[in-house]
Protein backbone atom coordinates (compact mmCIF):
# COMPACT_ATOMS: atom_id res chain seq x y z
CA UNK A 1 0.00 0.00 0.00
CA UNK A 2 0.92 3.12 -0.93
CA UNK A 3 1.59 6.21 1.74
CA UNK A 4 1.35 10.06 1.29
CA UNK A 5 1.54 12.71 3.14
CA UNK A 6 -1.84 14.24 1.60
CA UNK A 7 -4.00 12.87 -1.06
CA UNK A 8 -6.34 15.60 -2.42
CA UNK A 9 -9.39 14.23 -4.32
CA UNK A 10 -10.37 16.66 -7.20
CA UNK A 11 -7.84 18.40 -9.83
CA UNK A 12 -10.33 21.62 -9.87
CA UNK A 13 -9.51 25.23 -8.68
CA UNK A 14 -10.00 23.93 -4.77
CA UNK A 15 -8.14 20.68 -4.91
CA UNK A 16 -4.70 22.45 -6.99
CA UNK A 17 -5.06 25.35 -4.70
CA UNK A 18 -4.65 23.13 -1.76
CA UNK A 19 -1.91 21.02 -3.21
CA UNK A 20 0.01 24.24 -4.28
CA UNK A 21 -0.37 25.70 -0.86
CA UNK A 22 1.01 22.50 1.17
CA UNK A 23 3.78 22.17 -0.84
CA UNK A 24 4.30 25.73 -0.53
CA UNK A 25 4.34 25.74 3.10
CA UNK A 26 6.72 22.70 3.06
CA UNK A 27 4.73 19.44 2.78
CA UNK A 28 6.00 16.88 0.42
CA UNK A 29 4.69 13.68 -0.65
CA UNK A 30 1.24 15.16 -2.51
CA UNK A 31 -1.19 13.31 -4.83
CA UNK A 32 -3.58 14.91 -6.82
CA UNK A 33 -6.29 12.42 -8.02
CA UNK A 34 -8.81 13.67 -10.55
CA UNK A 35 -11.49 11.51 -13.19
CA UNK A 36 -11.32 13.99 -15.67
CA UNK A 37 -8.65 13.65 -18.78
CA UNK A 38 -7.63 17.28 -17.65
CA UNK A 39 -6.90 18.72 -14.62
CA UNK A 40 -8.51 22.06 -13.82
CA UNK A 41 -12.56 20.86 -12.39
CA UNK A 42 -14.77 23.43 -14.26
CA UNK A 43 -12.00 25.68 -15.38
CA UNK A 44 -10.93 23.68 -18.10
CA UNK A 45 -13.97 24.24 -19.78
CA UNK A 46 -14.50 28.10 -19.17
CA UNK A 47 -13.66 30.06 -21.99
CA UNK A 48 -15.15 33.40 -21.03
CA UNK A 49 -13.19 35.73 -18.80
CA UNK A 50 -14.19 35.87 -15.52
CA UNK A 51 -16.08 37.96 -13.43
CA UNK A 52 -15.21 38.88 -9.34
CA UNK A 53 -13.10 41.33 -7.98
CA UNK A 54 -9.56 43.12 -8.73
CA UNK A 55 -7.26 41.06 -7.22
CA UNK A 56 -9.14 37.77 -8.23
CA UNK A 57 -8.32 37.22 -11.69
CA UNK A 58 -11.38 39.04 -13.18
CA UNK A 59 -10.77 39.41 -16.93
CA UNK A 60 -8.96 36.78 -16.89
CA UNK A 61 -10.24 33.27 -18.96
CA UNK A 62 -10.78 30.38 -16.28
CA UNK A 63 -9.00 27.75 -18.66
CA UNK A 64 -5.81 30.14 -18.34
CA UNK A 65 -6.26 30.11 -14.39
CA UNK A 66 -6.66 26.53 -14.36
CA UNK A 67 -3.83 25.81 -16.81
CA UNK A 68 -1.27 28.25 -14.38
CA UNK A 69 -2.59 26.33 -11.69
CA UNK A 70 -1.21 22.99 -13.04
CA UNK A 71 2.12 23.74 -14.12
CA UNK A 72 2.85 25.92 -10.52
CA UNK A 73 1.74 22.50 -8.76
CA UNK A 74 3.60 20.60 -11.23
CA UNK A 75 6.74 23.15 -10.96
CA UNK A 76 6.23 22.36 -6.96
CA UNK A 77 6.46 18.66 -7.32
CA UNK A 78 3.08 17.50 -6.96
CA UNK A 79 2.23 14.38 -8.22
CA UNK A 80 -0.64 14.54 -10.58
CA UNK A 81 -2.98 11.52 -11.49
CA UNK A 82 -5.25 11.58 -14.63
CA UNK A 83 -8.22 9.52 -15.41
CA UNK A 84 -7.97 8.51 -11.77
CA UNK A 85 -11.01 8.31 -9.99
CA UNK A 86 -10.99 7.85 -5.79
CA UNK A 87 -13.74 5.07 -5.50
CA UNK A 88 -14.18 5.09 -1.73
CA UNK A 89 -12.78 4.86 1.71
CA UNK A 90 -12.33 2.06 3.70
CA UNK A 91 -11.48 1.34 7.56
CA UNK A 92 -8.77 3.67 9.13
CA UNK A 93 -8.88 6.13 5.88
CA UNK A 94 -7.56 3.84 3.44
CA UNK A 95 -8.19 5.34 0.51
CA UNK A 96 -9.06 3.18 -3.07
CA UNK A 97 -8.41 4.36 -6.14
CA UNK A 98 -8.59 3.72 -10.10
CA UNK A 99 -5.70 4.47 -11.11
CA UNK A 100 -5.69 5.44 -15.11
CA UNK A 101 -3.22 3.74 -17.07
CA UNK A 102 -1.26 5.04 -19.76
CA UNK A 103 -2.50 2.51 -22.37
CA UNK A 104 -6.03 3.44 -21.11
CA UNK A 105 -6.28 0.65 -18.88
CA UNK A 106 -7.06 0.73 -14.77
CA UNK A 107 -5.50 -0.23 -12.10
CA UNK A 108 -7.10 -0.11 -8.27
CA UNK A 109 -4.22 1.01 -6.08
CA UNK A 110 -4.36 1.38 -2.29
CA UNK A 111 -3.19 4.56 -0.35
CA UNK A 112 -2.94 5.33 3.01
CA UNK A 113 -2.47 9.08 3.53
CA UNK A 114 -1.67 10.88 6.71
CA UNK A 115 -4.27 13.62 5.58
CA UNK A 116 -6.88 14.13 3.20
CA UNK A 117 -8.76 16.89 1.43
CA UNK A 118 -11.76 15.94 -0.51
CA UNK A 119 -12.33 18.53 -3.14
CA UNK A 120 -14.90 17.07 -4.91
CA UNK A 121 -16.99 19.77 -6.40
CA UNK A 122 -20.70 20.07 -7.52
CA UNK A 123 -22.56 18.58 -9.63
CA UNK A 124 -25.87 19.80 -12.18
CA UNK A 125 -29.25 19.49 -10.85
CA UNK A 126 -31.89 17.78 -13.16
CA UNK A 127 -35.42 19.43 -13.90
CA UNK A 128 -38.16 17.10 -14.22
CA UNK A 129 -41.12 17.63 -16.81
CA UNK A 130 -42.34 14.90 -19.24
CA UNK A 131 -40.20 13.56 -21.12
CA UNK A 132 -37.25 15.16 -19.50
CA UNK A 133 -34.86 11.60 -20.04
CA UNK A 134 -35.31 11.86 -23.61
CA UNK A 135 -32.32 11.99 -25.62
CA UNK A 136 -30.78 15.68 -26.45
CA UNK A 137 -31.61 16.60 -22.74
CA UNK A 138 -28.41 16.97 -20.91
CA UNK A 139 -26.99 20.02 -18.39
CA UNK A 140 -25.52 22.87 -19.68
CA UNK A 141 -22.14 22.38 -18.53
CA UNK A 142 -22.12 18.54 -20.59
CA UNK A 143 -22.94 20.94 -23.72
CA UNK A 144 -20.23 23.40 -22.62
CA UNK A 145 -17.63 20.88 -22.19
CA UNK A 146 -18.76 19.15 -25.34
CA UNK A 147 -18.67 22.46 -27.31
CA UNK A 148 -15.45 23.98 -25.76
CA UNK A 149 -13.41 20.88 -24.48
CA UNK A 150 -14.33 18.12 -27.26
CA UNK A 151 -15.39 20.76 -30.61
CA UNK A 152 -18.64 18.79 -30.91
CA UNK A 153 -21.81 20.40 -31.05
CA UNK A 154 -24.41 18.77 -29.16
CA UNK A 155 -26.89 19.58 -30.97
CA UNK A 156 -28.20 22.18 -33.92
CA UNK A 157 -31.42 23.52 -32.41
CA UNK A 158 -31.47 24.18 -28.72
CA UNK A 159 -33.27 25.37 -26.31
CA UNK A 160 -31.86 26.25 -22.90
CA UNK A 161 -33.57 26.35 -19.23
CA UNK A 162 -32.16 28.60 -16.62
CA UNK A 163 -30.86 32.05 -17.22
CA UNK A 164 -28.25 32.10 -14.08
CA UNK A 165 -24.85 32.44 -15.54
CA UNK A 166 -24.28 29.36 -16.21
CA UNK A 167 -27.59 29.15 -18.65
CA UNK A 168 -26.15 32.78 -19.79
CA UNK A 169 -22.69 32.01 -20.16
CA UNK A 170 -23.14 28.75 -22.23
CA UNK A 171 -25.93 29.69 -24.45
CA UNK A 172 -23.57 32.27 -25.49
CA UNK A 173 -20.81 30.02 -26.65
CA UNK A 174 -23.25 27.45 -28.56
CA UNK A 175 -24.21 30.44 -30.56
CA UNK A 176 -20.78 30.95 -31.02
CA UNK A 177 -19.93 27.96 -32.32
CA UNK A 178 -22.47 27.50 -34.70
CA UNK A 179 -25.62 25.99 -32.70
CA UNK A 180 -28.84 28.00 -33.14
CA UNK A 181 -30.14 28.83 -29.41
CA UNK A 182 -33.78 28.45 -29.91
CA UNK A 183 -35.10 30.65 -27.11
CA UNK A 184 -34.03 30.33 -23.21
CA UNK A 185 -36.60 29.52 -20.66
CA UNK A 186 -36.74 30.80 -16.98
CA UNK A 187 -38.96 30.63 -13.64
CA UNK A 188 -38.47 33.33 -12.28
CA UNK A 189 -40.07 36.84 -13.16
CA UNK A 190 -36.52 38.20 -14.23
CA UNK A 191 -33.26 37.07 -15.52
CA UNK A 192 -31.35 35.36 -12.71
CA UNK A 193 -27.86 36.22 -13.87
CA UNK A 194 -25.73 39.45 -14.91
CA UNK A 195 -26.93 41.82 -17.32
CA UNK A 196 -23.74 42.01 -19.33
CA UNK A 197 -24.38 38.17 -20.57
CA UNK A 198 -28.24 38.56 -21.07
CA UNK A 199 -27.79 41.37 -23.67
CA UNK A 200 -25.58 39.84 -25.38
CA UNK A 201 -28.15 36.99 -26.07
CA UNK A 202 -30.85 39.19 -26.60
CA UNK A 203 -29.29 41.44 -29.02
CA UNK A 204 -28.08 38.41 -31.60
CA UNK A 205 -32.55 38.17 -31.68
CA UNK A 206 -32.79 35.40 -28.81
CA UNK A 207 -36.08 35.55 -26.95
CA UNK A 208 -35.73 35.15 -23.04
CA UNK A 209 -39.25 33.59 -21.73
CA UNK A 210 -39.08 34.75 -17.83
CA UNK A 211 -42.35 32.99 -15.83
CA UNK A 212 -41.80 30.24 -17.77
CA UNK A 213 -41.26 26.61 -17.44
CA UNK A 214 -40.83 23.78 -19.87
CA UNK A 215 -43.81 21.36 -20.00
CA UNK A 216 -42.96 18.30 -22.17
CA UNK A 217 -39.98 16.84 -24.38
CA UNK A 218 -41.53 14.89 -27.55
CA UNK A 219 -38.93 12.35 -28.77
CA UNK A 220 -39.82 11.75 -32.43
CA UNK A 221 -35.94 12.44 -33.88
CA UNK A 222 -33.55 10.10 -35.37
CA UNK A 223 -33.39 7.02 -32.31
CA UNK A 224 -35.65 8.87 -30.39
CA UNK A 225 -33.96 12.17 -29.81
CA UNK A 226 -35.79 15.70 -29.06
CA UNK A 227 -37.70 16.61 -31.50
CA UNK A 228 -40.24 19.48 -29.70
CA UNK A 229 -40.43 21.30 -26.93
CA UNK A 230 -43.31 22.84 -25.20
CA UNK A 231 -42.75 25.72 -22.39
CA UNK A 232 -45.66 27.10 -20.36
CA UNK A 233 -46.15 30.23 -18.50
CA UNK A 234 -46.36 29.58 -14.96
CA UNK A 235 -48.12 31.41 -12.08
CA UNK A 236 -46.23 32.52 -8.75
CA UNK A 237 -46.80 29.30 -7.25
CA UNK A 238 -45.57 27.54 -9.97
CA UNK A 239 -48.49 26.09 -11.49
CA UNK A 240 -48.79 26.12 -15.23
CA UNK A 241 -51.53 28.77 -16.90
CA UNK A 242 -53.37 26.58 -19.58
CA UNK A 243 -53.44 28.10 -22.96
CA UNK A 244 -50.46 29.65 -22.44
CA UNK A 245 -48.27 26.50 -24.66
CA UNK A 246 -45.94 27.81 -26.71
CA UNK A 247 -43.91 24.56 -29.11
CA UNK A 248 -40.98 24.72 -30.61
CA UNK A 249 -38.79 22.51 -33.17
CA UNK A 250 -35.52 21.79 -31.34
CA UNK A 251 -33.15 18.87 -31.24
CA UNK A 252 -31.18 19.51 -27.80
CA UNK A 253 -32.60 21.00 -24.60
CA UNK A 254 -30.11 22.13 -22.00
CA UNK A 255 -30.42 21.98 -18.37
CA UNK A 256 -29.15 24.89 -16.24
CA UNK A 257 -30.77 24.74 -12.93
CA UNK A 258 -27.48 25.31 -10.31
CA UNK A 259 -25.53 23.00 -8.82
CA UNK A 260 -25.23 20.91 -5.78
CA UNK A 261 -22.38 19.31 -3.56
CA UNK A 262 -21.18 16.34 -4.73
CA UNK A 263 -20.88 14.62 -1.31
CA UNK A 264 -20.46 10.62 -1.85
CA UNK A 265 -16.64 10.45 -0.71
CA UNK A 266 -17.73 12.71 2.27
CA UNK A 267 -20.21 10.42 3.08
CA UNK A 268 -17.87 7.54 3.57
CA UNK A 269 -15.79 9.37 6.07
CA UNK A 270 -17.29 10.18 9.67
CA UNK A 271 -17.58 13.72 8.94
CA UNK A 272 -21.00 15.46 9.74
CA UNK A 273 -23.44 17.12 7.08
CA UNK A 274 -25.54 19.85 7.47
CA UNK A 275 -28.73 20.68 4.92
CA UNK A 276 -28.16 24.38 3.53
CA UNK A 277 -30.40 25.28 1.34
CA UNK A 278 -28.10 28.66 -0.72
CA UNK A 279 -25.39 26.26 -1.03
CA UNK A 280 -27.10 23.63 -3.02
CA UNK A 281 -28.17 20.66 -0.23
CA UNK A 282 -26.28 18.20 1.98
CA UNK A 283 -22.87 20.09 2.52
CA UNK A 284 -20.16 18.82 4.91
CA UNK A 285 -19.48 21.06 8.46
CA UNK A 286 -16.47 22.18 8.56
CA UNK A 287 -14.28 25.09 10.86
CA UNK A 288 -12.42 28.16 9.63
CA UNK A 289 -9.42 26.06 9.32
CA UNK A 290 -11.56 23.73 6.25
CA UNK A 291 -11.45 20.91 8.94
CA UNK A 292 -14.00 18.43 8.87
CA UNK A 293 -15.50 16.49 12.04
CA UNK A 294 -12.62 13.73 11.08
CA UNK A 295 -9.60 14.30 12.29
CA UNK A 296 -6.86 14.67 9.30
CA UNK A 297 -9.92 14.83 6.18
CA UNK A 298 -10.24 18.89 4.94
CA UNK A 299 -12.79 19.75 2.74
CA UNK A 300 -12.74 22.94 0.35
CA UNK A 301 -14.38 24.31 -2.53
CA UNK A 302 -17.80 23.54 -4.01
CA UNK A 303 -18.23 20.21 -1.93
CA UNK A 304 -18.44 22.85 0.96
CA UNK A 305 -21.80 24.77 -0.56
CA UNK A 306 -21.79 25.60 -4.82
CA UNK A 307 -20.47 28.91 -5.25
CA UNK A 308 -17.55 30.01 -7.91
CA UNK A 309 -14.10 29.80 -8.86
CA UNK A 310 -12.35 31.75 -6.49
CA UNK A 311 -13.70 31.40 -3.25
CA UNK A 312 -13.30 27.77 -3.90
CA UNK A 313 -9.61 28.43 -4.80
CA UNK A 314 -9.31 30.19 -1.84
CA UNK A 315 -10.48 28.07 0.43
CA UNK A 316 -7.99 25.25 -1.25
CA UNK A 317 -5.29 28.17 0.39
CA UNK A 318 -6.57 27.49 3.49
CA UNK A 319 -6.93 23.64 3.49
CA UNK A 320 -3.55 23.73 2.05
CA UNK A 321 -2.31 25.97 5.22
CA UNK A 322 -4.24 24.34 7.78
CA UNK A 323 -2.28 20.85 5.88
CA UNK A 324 1.07 21.81 6.73
CA UNK A 325 0.50 22.95 10.25
CA UNK A 326 -1.41 19.30 11.48
CA UNK A 327 1.76 17.59 9.55
CA UNK A 328 4.38 19.88 11.31
CA UNK A 329 5.79 21.93 8.60
CA UNK A 330 4.57 25.09 10.09
CA UNK A 331 3.74 26.52 13.30
CA UNK A 332 0.08 27.13 14.65
CA UNK A 333 0.97 30.86 14.89
CA UNK A 334 2.19 30.83 11.08
CA UNK A 335 -0.74 28.98 10.22
CA UNK A 336 -3.23 31.40 12.05
CA UNK A 337 -1.16 34.57 10.18
CA UNK A 338 -1.22 32.58 7.00
CA UNK A 339 -5.20 31.80 7.03
CA UNK A 340 -6.41 35.36 8.37
CA UNK A 341 -4.67 36.84 5.29
CA UNK A 342 -6.76 34.25 3.03
CA UNK A 343 -10.02 34.89 4.95
CA UNK A 344 -9.80 38.45 4.43
CA UNK A 345 -9.68 37.93 0.49
CA UNK A 346 -12.30 35.16 1.37
CA UNK A 347 -14.93 37.70 3.38
CA UNK A 348 -14.04 40.28 -0.07
CA UNK A 349 -15.34 37.96 -2.41
CA UNK A 350 -18.52 37.40 -0.46
CA UNK A 351 -19.37 41.00 -0.18
CA UNK A 352 -22.57 42.21 -2.48
CA UNK A 353 -26.34 40.94 -2.68
CA UNK A 354 -25.50 37.61 -3.92
CA UNK A 355 -22.34 37.38 -2.21
CA UNK A 356 -23.70 38.57 1.29
CA UNK A 357 -25.88 35.79 1.55
CA UNK A 358 -22.83 32.67 0.56
CA UNK A 359 -21.50 34.67 3.53
CA UNK A 360 -24.45 34.13 5.93
CA UNK A 361 -24.72 30.54 4.60
CA UNK A 362 -20.84 29.98 5.10
CA UNK A 363 -21.54 30.93 8.95
CA UNK A 364 -24.19 28.75 9.54
CA UNK A 365 -22.45 25.93 8.62
CA UNK A 366 -19.59 26.90 10.74
CA UNK A 367 -21.48 27.59 13.22
CA UNK A 368 -22.46 23.55 13.51
CA UNK A 369 -19.03 22.63 13.89
CA UNK A 370 -18.67 20.38 16.93
CA UNK A 371 -15.10 20.12 16.94
CA UNK A 372 -12.65 17.07 15.56
CA UNK A 373 -13.21 13.65 16.41
CA UNK A 374 -10.24 10.91 16.08
CA UNK B 1 -46.87 23.43 -8.12
CA UNK B 2 -48.31 21.35 -11.10
CA UNK B 3 -49.38 17.56 -10.35
CA UNK B 4 -46.70 15.34 -11.42
CA UNK B 5 -47.88 12.03 -13.64
CA UNK B 6 -47.66 9.00 -12.33
CA UNK B 7 -45.83 7.33 -15.15
CA UNK B 8 -42.61 10.26 -14.92
CA UNK B 9 -39.05 8.28 -14.57
CA UNK B 10 -37.66 9.29 -11.31
CA UNK B 11 -34.18 7.13 -11.66
CA UNK B 12 -33.64 6.06 -15.05
CA UNK B 13 -30.40 3.70 -14.10
CA UNK B 14 -33.38 1.66 -11.89
CA UNK B 15 -36.33 2.62 -14.08
CA UNK B 16 -38.51 4.06 -11.07
CA UNK B 17 -41.37 6.03 -11.43
CA UNK B 18 -43.23 8.93 -9.41
CA UNK B 19 -46.01 6.44 -9.20
CA UNK B 20 -43.80 3.93 -7.69
CA UNK B 21 -42.23 6.27 -5.29
CA UNK B 22 -45.74 7.81 -3.98
CA UNK B 23 -46.54 4.19 -3.28
CA UNK B 24 -43.63 3.73 -1.50
CA UNK B 25 -44.22 6.95 0.70
CA UNK B 26 -47.82 5.84 0.79
CA UNK B 27 -46.79 2.20 2.20
CA UNK B 28 -44.48 4.65 5.02
CA UNK B 29 -41.43 5.63 3.74
CA UNK B 30 -40.74 8.91 4.76
CA UNK B 31 -36.67 9.75 3.79
CA UNK B 32 -34.54 9.11 0.64
CA UNK B 33 -33.37 5.52 2.27
CA UNK B 34 -36.55 4.35 2.65
CA UNK B 35 -37.59 5.43 -0.64
CA UNK B 36 -34.72 3.43 -1.87
CA UNK B 37 -35.35 0.28 0.37
CA UNK B 38 -38.36 -0.18 -0.83
CA UNK B 39 -38.17 1.05 -4.82
CA UNK B 40 -34.22 0.71 -5.36
CA UNK B 41 -34.34 4.07 -6.30
CA UNK B 42 -30.35 5.43 -6.21
CA UNK B 43 -29.04 2.00 -6.12
CA UNK B 44 -28.23 1.65 -9.83
CA UNK B 45 -24.75 2.65 -12.07
CA UNK B 46 -24.42 6.42 -10.96
CA UNK B 47 -25.26 6.04 -7.04
CA UNK B 48 -28.44 8.40 -7.29
CA UNK B 49 -26.39 11.65 -8.10
CA UNK B 50 -28.72 12.43 -10.79
CA UNK B 51 -32.29 11.73 -9.08
CA UNK B 52 -31.48 12.02 -5.13
CA UNK B 53 -32.51 15.63 -5.40
CA UNK B 54 -35.81 14.61 -7.36
CA UNK B 55 -36.61 12.23 -4.67
CA UNK B 56 -36.42 14.59 -1.82
CA UNK B 57 -38.54 16.74 -3.78
CA UNK B 58 -41.06 14.20 -4.01
CA UNK B 59 -41.07 13.16 -0.73
CA UNK B 60 -41.44 16.98 0.78
CA UNK B 61 -44.48 17.55 -1.80
CA UNK B 62 -46.17 14.28 -0.54
CA UNK B 63 -45.33 14.34 3.10
CA UNK B 64 -45.56 18.56 3.51
CA UNK B 65 -42.34 18.58 5.38
CA UNK B 66 -39.07 20.81 4.46
CA UNK B 67 -36.30 19.39 2.14
CA UNK B 68 -33.65 18.85 4.90
CA UNK B 69 -36.34 16.55 6.80
CA UNK B 70 -36.18 13.91 3.96
CA UNK B 71 -32.89 12.93 5.05
CA UNK B 72 -29.74 11.75 2.71
CA UNK B 73 -29.18 8.76 1.08
CA UNK B 74 -26.38 6.30 2.53
CA UNK B 75 -23.64 5.99 0.31
CA UNK B 76 -21.01 2.61 0.04
CA UNK B 77 -17.88 2.21 -2.08
CA UNK B 78 -17.08 2.03 -5.01
CA UNK B 79 -18.68 5.47 -5.41
CA UNK B 80 -17.95 5.17 -9.22
CA UNK B 81 -18.33 1.80 -11.52
CA UNK B 82 -15.57 0.07 -11.07
CA UNK B 83 -14.94 -3.58 -12.68
CA UNK B 84 -14.76 -6.35 -10.56
CA UNK B 85 -11.69 -7.60 -12.61
CA UNK B 86 -9.75 -4.29 -11.40
CA UNK B 87 -11.26 -4.58 -8.42
CA UNK B 88 -10.01 -8.16 -7.40
CA UNK B 89 -6.41 -7.58 -9.01
CA UNK B 90 -5.89 -4.71 -6.72
CA UNK B 91 -3.07 -4.34 -4.81
CA UNK B 92 -3.32 -3.57 -0.89
C1 LIG C 1 -20.75 27.27 -17.02
C2 LIG C 1 -20.02 27.73 -15.79
C3 LIG C 1 -19.50 29.02 -15.75
C4 LIG C 1 -18.82 29.46 -14.61
N1 LIG C 1 -18.29 30.73 -14.61
C5 LIG C 1 -17.62 31.18 -13.52
C6 LIG C 1 -17.06 32.50 -13.49
O1 LIG C 1 -17.15 33.26 -14.46
N2 LIG C 1 -16.41 32.89 -12.35
C7 LIG C 1 -16.28 32.06 -11.27
O2 LIG C 1 -15.66 32.46 -10.29
N3 LIG C 1 -16.81 30.81 -11.28
C8 LIG C 1 -17.47 30.35 -12.37
N4 LIG C 1 -18.02 29.07 -12.36
C9 LIG C 1 -17.96 28.24 -11.14
C10 LIG C 1 -16.64 27.53 -10.95
O3 LIG C 1 -16.26 26.87 -12.14
C11 LIG C 1 -16.77 26.50 -9.81
O4 LIG C 1 -17.31 27.12 -8.67
C12 LIG C 1 -15.38 25.94 -9.43
O5 LIG C 1 -14.83 25.26 -10.51
C13 LIG C 1 -15.46 25.02 -8.20
O6 LIG C 1 -14.19 24.49 -7.94
P1 LIG C 1 -13.97 23.10 -7.20
O7 LIG C 1 -12.50 22.87 -7.22
O8 LIG C 1 -14.65 23.15 -5.89
O9 LIG C 1 -14.75 22.01 -8.05
P2 LIG C 1 -14.64 21.55 -9.58
O10 LIG C 1 -14.06 22.60 -10.44
O11 LIG C 1 -15.97 21.03 -9.92
O12 LIG C 1 -13.60 20.34 -9.51
C14 LIG C 1 -13.90 19.12 -8.86
C15 LIG C 1 -13.12 18.02 -9.51
O13 LIG C 1 -13.23 16.84 -8.73
C16 LIG C 1 -13.27 15.74 -9.58
N5 LIG C 1 -13.87 14.60 -8.84
C17 LIG C 1 -15.10 14.51 -8.27
N6 LIG C 1 -15.27 13.32 -7.67
C18 LIG C 1 -14.11 12.63 -7.86
C19 LIG C 1 -13.67 11.34 -7.47
N7 LIG C 1 -14.45 10.49 -6.75
N8 LIG C 1 -12.42 10.95 -7.84
C20 LIG C 1 -11.62 11.79 -8.57
N9 LIG C 1 -11.99 13.03 -8.94
C21 LIG C 1 -13.21 13.44 -8.60
C22 LIG C 1 -14.10 16.20 -10.74
O14 LIG C 1 -13.85 15.44 -11.89
C23 LIG C 1 -13.62 17.65 -10.90
O15 LIG C 1 -12.56 17.76 -11.83
C24 LIG C 1 -18.69 28.60 -13.50
C25 LIG C 1 -19.22 27.30 -13.53
C26 LIG C 1 -19.88 26.86 -14.66
C27 LIG C 1 -20.45 25.45 -14.69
Amino acid sequence: MLSKDLLVVGAGPAGLATAIQAAKNGVKDITVVDLNMKPGGQLFKQIHKFFGSHEHRAGIRGMDTGAAMLEEAQSLGVDIWLNSACVGFYDDKVACIEQGQPDGTKKIVFMKPKTIAICTGGQENVVRFTGWTTPGVMGAGAAQTMVNVNKVQPGKKIVMLGTGNVGLIVSYQLMQSGCDVVCLVEALPGINGYGVHASKISRAGVPIYTKHTIKEVKGNGPNGRVSEVTIVEIDPKFNHIPGTEKTFEADTVTLAAGLKPVSDLVKLQDIDLVFNGPFGGWVPVHNEKMQSTCKGIYVAGDTTGVEEANTALEEGNVAGVSIAEELGCITAAEADAKRKEIWERLDGLRMGPFGERRAAAKKEVMEQFPGVRA
Amino acid sequence: MARIDDEMLVCRCEEVTVGEIREAIAQGAFDVVGVKRRTRAGMGLCQGRTCEKMVQQLISMELGVAPNETGVSSTRPPVRPVSYGALAEGVF
